[in-house]
């Protein structure tokens, strides 16, 4: 298997008494609850667990973008990423991804790949997102055309990376005389890009097309959820008349390992109770404003949502049963992944070893041990 | 009479329509929420009218073609739609989204205008007021900011929804965020070409409306020639159902001469 370290960057010494006070961590969180003395810190930190990462063997470092929250502190991802070229030498680093609706030009996302690309002479991996439903009440785009835009902008950088330039992009949001990028990428014919989700059937089947083979990401969501979800993409690359690589399929999910299940569970519940309960969670309306789905998709989600209930706090307990998070002794946790590795046929596992408030000490412990007793076993 | 729903046709599509009524035809254009149920407003204005109430291209159960894409387009689809009814003359009324679209229709012709009554319309924007965000706010959050009364809040979130209607609501709100999303609730231009409007022109506002607020009224005062402005008090956004008796005796006033 492929391990790459992602980080969300969350602002641990967020006052989760203020948090309550207001309706989500994000968008209406005021900022006056953000201390760039302690922000600083976190940034130091956390760029420190990244470039550690490479020492201790994982394949791919990884951050990516949200915007007006606590739940992550890079609305800007490639400022984070040309730090890491700096201060790496051979690891890979994915930005997971940039959210494309959320801009009137994408070929500046273009643009900024490709200088990233050239920076790190190819060391670079593209993600393409739609973002969070949040990130559209964040930006004041309309989520309406959030799906064209996605499509549009995608098939815009592409054509950027890809086709001699100058030539004129005609589409319905974004039209540009000029399209002539300096510098071009350093992979050719492009860098590799994934396409991180939660799963949604439109996505899975646009990924999976022969022309894009796109690796696809299933992200924070349930071991069952994660293989549905894979599967569907295989079945899909099948009923395209290919079988899809396992470097195609991968997962991401939090995980903690310690000498016992027990003290890894101790150890791990504060992070992961905060990541899911304080810094994650927004109201519906939030998460899906309209349009931001299909109508069926959203119908289907809303139909979902009653069924089980709205509820707003996930327990520890209920997210280890589930799956969402490996939480465990390094068999433990080497099985669980073994076991998803098996049922899905999939070589990528995005682990986010640093989540909610789990602080410097433990996040480091966590690493080394899942590097020394996890990683090895399942090369 | 009694109120008649068809399907109408104008050009290649096809939407929703309630009518009942005789007289010269008044066309009331809904807000964001959809096409209403046939409210008590409907019964006075009708009883003295032909009423019309097309439910919106997109919204509910009406065709949804692919180039509505703006407030312009909307507009564009209602002066079609006023061609090809026939009727040298319509009173155009118009709640929210609705009187958006109708001072949109009206900035670009009023040749088949009658007279233009917008209920807290939405479009312009005044600087330092913002709207309320109806898109954040949670379903509960959002009848108590529409409504002034809490008991009317009430009435509305004890309605159980058949599941064609929340499906109708889903679509409704996904038109909504189409026209009012971004810019939220205007259009830049529109305000400079309100000197246009030039027919009869009244504007309802209610003094406790937390979507749109009643400060707006003073500018649509200002920008459309001899517009007569009402705001009502104990008013949320909804006058034509919260202070019925009021809205209906001040609309048909207008409508009939008593301006």
């Amino acid at each position: 298997m492929k391990f790459t370290f992602f980080h969300l960057m969350p602002y641990r010494p967020l006052d989760m008494v203020e948090r309550h006070k207001h309706r989500a961590g994000w968008v209406v969180l005021p900022n006056a609850l953000y201390d760039p003395k302690k922000g600083a810190e976190e940034y130091a930190s956390y760029i420190d667990q990244l470039v550690y990462a490479e020492e201790l063997g994982f394949d791919i470092i990884a951050v990516n973008e949200h915007h007006q929250t606590a739940y992550g502190m890079m609305p800007a991802p490639n400022l984070i990423a040309s730090a890491l070229i700096q201060r790496t030498k051979r690891v890979k680093i994915a930005i997971l991804g940039r959210a494309l609706p959320l801009v009137n030009n994408p070929i500046n996302i273009a643009e900024e790949f490709a200088m990233l690309d050239n920076l790190s002479k190819g060391r670079i991996i593209t993600g393409f997102v739609r973002g969070i439903g949040n990130e559209y009440h964040a930006t004041g785009i309309n989520p309406y055309f959030s799906h064209e835009r996605y499509q549009e902008a995608h098939d815009l950088i592409v054509a950027a990376w890809t086709r001699p330039g100058p030539f004129t992009f005609e589409g319905e949001h974004y039209n540009f005389r000029y399209v002539n990028l300096w510098p071009r990428p350093y992979q050719q014919p492009h860098p590799p890009v994934w396409i991180p989700s939660m799963g949604s059937s439109e996505t899975i089947k646009w990924a999976a097309a022969p022309e894009r083979k796109y690796p696809f990401l299933v992200t924070f969501s349930g071991r069952e959820l994660v293989a549905r979800y894979l599967n569907l993409y295989r079945e899909q690359a099948r009923q395209y008349g290919y079988e899809a690589a396992a470097d195609q399929l991968g997962w991401a999910s939090p995980i903690y390992v310690a000498d016992t299940d027990e003290r890894a569970r101790e150890e791990a519940r504060a992070g992961i109770e905060t990541l899911f309960n304080d810094f994650l969670v927004v109201p519906w309306e939030m998460l899906m404003p309209p349009g931001y789905t299909s109508l069926a998709s959203m119908k289907n989600t809303m139909k979902m949502r009653k069924s089980l209930g709205s509820k707003t706090r996930h327990s520890f307990e209920e997210l280890l049963e589930s799956g969402t998070v490996l939480v465990g002794s390094p068999r433990t946790v080497r099985e669980q992944i073994e076991r998803q590795r098996d049922a899905t046929g999939a070589n990528n596992l995005v682990a986010m070893l640093q989540f909610g408030v789990l602080p410097d000490e433990l996040t480091r412990r966590n690493m080394d041990m899942f590097a020394a007793e996890v990683m090895p076993h399942l090369r | 009479m009694a109120v008649r729903e068809s399907k109408h046709r104008v050009r290649d599509i096809s939407v929703r329509m309630l009518r009942d009524g005789r007289g010269e035809p008044l066309l009331f254009l809904h807000g964001a929420g959809g096409l209403p149920s046939w409210l008590p407003f409907f019964e006075k204005l009708a009883a003295r009218h032909e009423l019309l109430i097309p439910e919106h291209p997109g919204f509910g159960k009406s065709d949804n073609p692919p180039w509505v894409r703006n407030i312009g387009d909307l507009a564009m689809y209602y002066l079609d739609f006023l061609d090809e009814l026939g009727a040298a003359k319509v009173h155009l009324i118009g709640h929210s989204l609705g009187g958006w679209a109708a001072a949109e229709l009206a900035v670009r012709n009023t040749d088949r205008l009658a007279s233009l009554t917008l209920l807290a319309p939405a479009g312009i924007r005044v600087k330092g007021i913002p709207c309320g965000d109806n898109f954040i706010w949670g379903t509960e959050e959002g009848e108590r900011n529409l409504l002034h009364d809490p008991s009317l809040a009430d009435a509305m979130l004890a309605r159980t929804l058949t599941e064609e209607e929340a499906d109708i609501e889903l679509t409704n709100r996904f038109m909504a965020a189409k026209f009012g999303w971004e810019p939220r609730w205007f259009n830049p231009s529109l305000e400079r070409w309100l000197h246009r409007i030039k027919v009869p022109t009244l504007v309802i506002w209610g003094e406790q409306d937390q979507l749109f607020p009643s400060a707006y009224a003073k500018v649509w005062k200002e920008r459309v020639p001899n517009a007569r402005v009402e705001i009502f008090s104990q008013c949320g956004h909804r006058p034509h159902i919260e202070q019925l008796d009021v809205t209906a005796r001040t609309v048909l006033d207008f409508i009939d001469g008593g301006r």
